[in-house]
């Protein structure tokens, strides 16, 4: 078990390394510079500023000045959120955004897993098929588009709840249902198939012979197999929304993790691309692990090795 | 004797007890017709009447998307002066002093965007363009996916460990990020390109357009890869791998021949879910602003632009987010009926 | 019905399926007293595990009970709703299933599997489930329950998992176990210690077995009485005697050509039953096993026999209890009756 989260996190520390390298070199090689937008500037300030920044040097020695940084855990200065460090950024808005994604994933788990299994157990009923049209109705709305309805709908026409913002508990209310929707229907369709698949299982009928009452059958007996497939795709989950949607936090106007990195894009702010990408592979490599680790817990057959 | 009604009373004569010849025999036995795997699945497919509705919903949308703009009166980057802005229905005073004229003004269903353009008909080309993305992309993800997922699955072993590993870092990589750098790095050599006679249609696209699909392409197989590297293992240890191995098959052709061929229904499969996806994608990305070059329309776009005027437009939003809507959700539909038609794990 | 464990009068069942209603059992009826250990023969799609099913309301979901009656120790339980089968299911009666691979669930250890066996019905403790629990694995031939119990399905080899899906069954000491082709996934050398196990339980507990197999020298060894099953009728009824001394049935015969005899001095070659079984969507008027028969008659292709009764040839003196009926259903026998009334009227 040991040796195994070892050898993962080292693989992890490989593959961010990797990410890291690649990025780099990707982003300094497209045309342009984080100093060309801004008109005001005259060629001698611009170059003063690519001195300070050390944007002068060769990309090799730059490449090398970062990583040496990086092992110090120093991701450098924004270059246009001026006084502002990387490291200062990612800790101001990362728990904005994995707030708002971890109640998300939350609310998708919540509602998916007993959905999907409901639906199993009624299969063709009319439950059923209501639940089927929904959740496939939810895998087929755009986060941008069930968001601006949302909104739409209930600040804009009925005044409801906040439009913008994080201020009060309320107002996370409708970029939490954005944000789920997707999940909840996809969770829903998940578990359904995979209930599907294990209520069709010679175990389920042992379950049966046994005298066992179908509510415990399901909870018992089915649900923890047929979960898998559903934590499997709770790691890429966690991962893709707790580090901030970024068309979410646009429309909402909240300052999360996500907006920043896009923003950060256009205007060449190479350390918090840079900073972010690598956070956002470390996170990613860390679900995925968390993930293998619970897979494990759940279903005996799994070593881990 | 009343045979009829009471057949267990009926009497027996000798010639009941004469032996049955073989024909007679045979005549009896009513053996189900045996169908064949691609039958059998559209048999099923045919039954399930959500997969058909969607199926009709999907031809009609090609339909609409494709050749109904040909016909259009309306060109999706025609600007009518005098006509912007215009609500579902409305004409402008120039169309209705023509109409007073005697002339037949062809009615702006769902009106006129903020430069006069006729919005049914830039909905319908944004569809036709979402639709064309979607599926190309999902071409491009099939392709390489499976041939990836195929060769790494097969192999096994240290080529396995390493293509999976390469597989992670693109995984790991933001697509954004690739995105928008590569719209920027391709900008001028595509613009050059352009004006080589023959490749006109980059600017149509526009460069994000082509940079997109090589991100879909760089990027997003990722998942096809790891779905068919799957298939591939647990199909490598069948019987007749082995014996085509033992009868000195080459390694492309038992991928080819062997392999491919028995996954093939998952590949339709997850290709015709992909196509959804791939549009989702596609309008996220227009919706940063990074799809199609103006005044191309797409889906994604057109409900982006019409964000700003929400609360004095809305059907602006509402007619291109119900297109995306009814696509994805007929897409999904279709992939859905096509999986419980053709996974053997289905079949009762 | 007084005196009987088991009573089920001219059963009928169907599938209802997306291709049509199957037939699966017509007017199927059994007898079996307390401590009798019962064979049910026949190939797949019999009807012979849909049968001892249905005596438990085990039926798919799908399956439906369409006329006869089904009795089990005083129950009718073609009536009782599931929640009252429920109560039933796992203390009176028990089920082994074929495939002890698939049969107990992954995810939780032996031990849990079993205490939930011992505590649905009845009101023990958690600790005095466990001890139960070590009681049942040592009763299977389980050594070191201690550990066993702890260990998860993966970890046991076939034959250990089939003991404990057995310990699982006496959990509440049934009185009926049925045992659905016990034998049949397994190696033949663990067969052979399954068998004894069963053998020597039943002598142990006295309780009533329905053994449902293929393999006629299973039911051999160890029944008291033996239904062989066709096309979802019983065709041929009797004690193990007179089955394997005197079948009367065209297919039972057949059946007895196609074992391997060892003793058998010159060499005889085994003779295959030729033909498909019948289909069950569309089950012939007649006969079900007359298109592979040998010695069929017009008649056969017609009409449904009646049954015959015979005089029993199992002798009291063995000292093991006999239901002492023969029967079968065959045209063959009908004629015989005709012959004998030659020239009169042969009403029935």
């Amino acid at each position: 078990m040991v040796k195994y989260i070892v050898k993962r996190v080292l693989f992890g520390v490989i593959t961010a390394f990797v990410v890291a390298s690649l990025t780099f070199f990707i982003m300094n090689l497209v045309p342009g510079g984080p100093f060309l937008a801004e008109k005001a500037v005259t060629p001698q300030a611009q170059a003063a500023m690519e001195a300070k920044y050390g944007l002068d040097k060769p990309l090799f020695v730059q490449y090398l000045t970062y990583m040496g940084d990086l092992l110090h855990g120093d991701m450098g200065m924004s270059l246009k959120k001026r006084g502002f460090t990387v490291n200062d950024i990612i800790r101001n808005k990362f728990p904005v955004s994995a707030r708002l994604g971890g109640l998300a994933v939350l609310v998708a788990v919540f509602f998916g897993v007993p959905l999907g299994s409901v639906a199993a157990y009624h299969r063709g009923k009319i439950v059923d098929n209501i639940i089927i049209v929904f959740s496939t109705a939810g895998i087929a709305i755009p986060s941008f588009l069930s968001s601006t309805l949302l909104m739409y709908v209930l600040s804009v026409k009925l005044k409801l709840l906040p439009s913008l913002g994080l201020d009060d508990p309320v107002s996370y209310i409708m970029p939490v249902a954005a944000l789920a929707l997707y999940p909840t229907s996809y969770i829903a369709r998940l578990m359904r198939s995979s209930m599907l698949d294990v209520i069709g299982q010679d175990y389920m009928r042992t379950a049966r012979a046994k005298g066992v009452s179908t509510f415990k059958a399901i909870f018992k007996h089915a649900l923890r197999n047929a979960i898998l497939p559903v934590v499997t795709y709770l790691g890429p989950l966690l991962a893709s929304l707790m580090t901030g949607s970024f068309i979410i936090e646009k429309i909402f106007t909240i300052p999360g993790l996500g907006h920043e990195f896009v923003s950060a894009i256009p205007s060449r702010d190479y350390p918090l691309i840079m900073g972010t990408t690598i956070f956002l592979a470390c996170f990613i490599i860390l679900m995925n692990v968390i993930v293998d680790i619970a897979y494990a817990f759940i279903d005996p057959r799994i070593k881990l090795k | 004797m009343d045979t009829k009604k009471n057949p267990l009373s009926m009497q027996l004569n000798v010639d009941d007890f004469v032996p049955a010849t073989a024909d007679e025999k045979e005549s009896l036995v009513i053996m189900r017709e045996s169908v064949g795997f691609w039958k059998d699945g559209f048999r099923r497919f045919r039954k399930n009447r959500i997969a058909m509705t969607a199926f009709v919903v999907v031809v009609v949308i090609i339909i609409l998307a494709f050749i109904v703009p040909v016909f259009y009166p309306y060109a999706y980057e025609e600007q009518m002066k005098g006509s912007e802005r215009l609500g579902p229905m409305e004409y402008s005073e120039k169309e209705i002093e023509r109409m007073e004229a005697g002339e037949s003004v062809f009615p702006h269903f769902l009106g006129t965007d903020q430069n006069g353009r006729d919005y049914t008909i830039r909905v319908l080309v944004g569809a036709r363009v979402s639709m064309t993305v979607g599926i190309i992309a999902s071409v491009l993800i099939l392709i390489i996916g499976s041939v990836y997922g195929a060769v790494a699955g097969y192999f096994g072993g240290k080529t396995d460990m390493i293509m999976m590993r390469i597989v992670d870092v693109l995984y790991t990589i933001p697509d954004v990020l690739i995105i928008i750098l590569l719209a920027q790095v391709l900008k001028f050599p595509l613009q050059n390109l352009s004006k080589v006679p023959g490749f006109g249609w980059i600017t149509a696209l526009g460069p994000n357009m082509v940079s997109m699909f090589l991100v879909f392409a760089l990027l997003y197989w990722v998942g096809m890869a790891r779905i068919v590297r799957g298939q591939i293992m647990v199909l490598k240890q069948n019987e007749y791998v082995t014996a085509a191995k033992a009868l000195g098959a080459t390694n492309g052709r038992i991928i080819k021949k062997h392999l491919i061929t028995n996954c093939i229904g998952t590949l339709i499969v997850t290709t015709t879910l992909q196509i959804p996806s791939s549009i989702f994608t596609e309008s996220f990305l227009s919706f940063l602003g990074l799809g199609v070059q103006a005044p191309m329309p797409s889906l994604g776009s057109l409900a982006s632009n019409a964000l700003n005027g929400l609360q004095t437009y809305p059907e602006k939003l509402f007619a291109p987010a119900f297109m995306i809507f009814v696509i994805i959700l007929s897409f999904n539909l279709l992939g859905d009926g096509l999986r419980d038609a053709f996974d053997p794990k289905m079949k009762r | 019905m007084e005196g009987y464990l088991v009573d089920i009068q001219h059963e009928k069942l169907s599938f209802f399926t997306p291709a049509g209603e199957v037939k699966a059992l017509n007017d199927v009826s059994i007898r079996m007293k307390e401590g009798e250990v019962l064979g049910i023969v026949g190939e797949s799609g019999s009807g012979k595990s849909v049968t001892a099913y249905s005596l438990m309301g085990l039926t798919a979901d799908n399956g439906k009970i369409l006329g006869g009656e089904v009795n089990f120790n005083g129950h009718r339980m073609d009536l009782m709703t599931e929640k009252e089968i429920r109560r039933i299911r796992g203390k009176e009666i028990s089920i082994i299933f074929q495939d002890p691979m698939t049969s107990l669930n992954p995810v939780y250890t032996i031990g849990n599997q079993i205490e939930e066996a011992v505590m649905v019905h009845g009101d023990k403790t958690r600790a005095q489930a466990k001890e139960r629990a070590k009681e049942l694995l040592t009763l299977v031939g389980i050594n070191e329950p201690d550990k066993r119990l702890r260990q998860y399905p993966h970890e046991l080899s076939g034959g250990m998992r089939q003991r404990v899906m057995i310990a699982i069954a006496l959990a509440c000491e049934p009185k009926l176990l049925i045992a659905d082709e016990p034998t049949t996934a397994l190696d033949v050398t663990i067969q052979a210690q399954i068998l004894e196990l069963m053998n020597d339980l039943k002598n142990k507990l006295k309780m009533g077995i329905i053994l449902i197999t293929h393999d006629l020298g299973v039911v051999a060894s160890m029944c008291d009485n033996i239904a062989v099953m066709y096309a979802g009728e019983i065709v041929e009824y009797g004690t193990t005697d007179d089955i394997f001394y005197n079948p009367q049935h065209e297919y039972t015969k057949g059946l007895l050509k196609s074992i391997p005899k060892f003793q058998e001095k010159e060499y005889s070659k085994l003779v295959p039953i030729e033909g498909q079984p019948v289909d069950l969507l569309n089950p012939p008027g007649g006969c079900p096993f007359a298109p592979r028969c040998d010695s069929c008659m017009k008649i056969c292709l017609e009409r449904k026999p009646g049954s015959t009764e015979f005089e029993t040839v199992a002798q009291d003196s063995q000292n093991r209890f006999i239901n002492g009926k023969h029967y079968s259903r065959c045209w063959l026998q009908e004629k015989k009756k005709f012959e004998l009334n030659e020239g009169k009227e042969v009403v029935r």
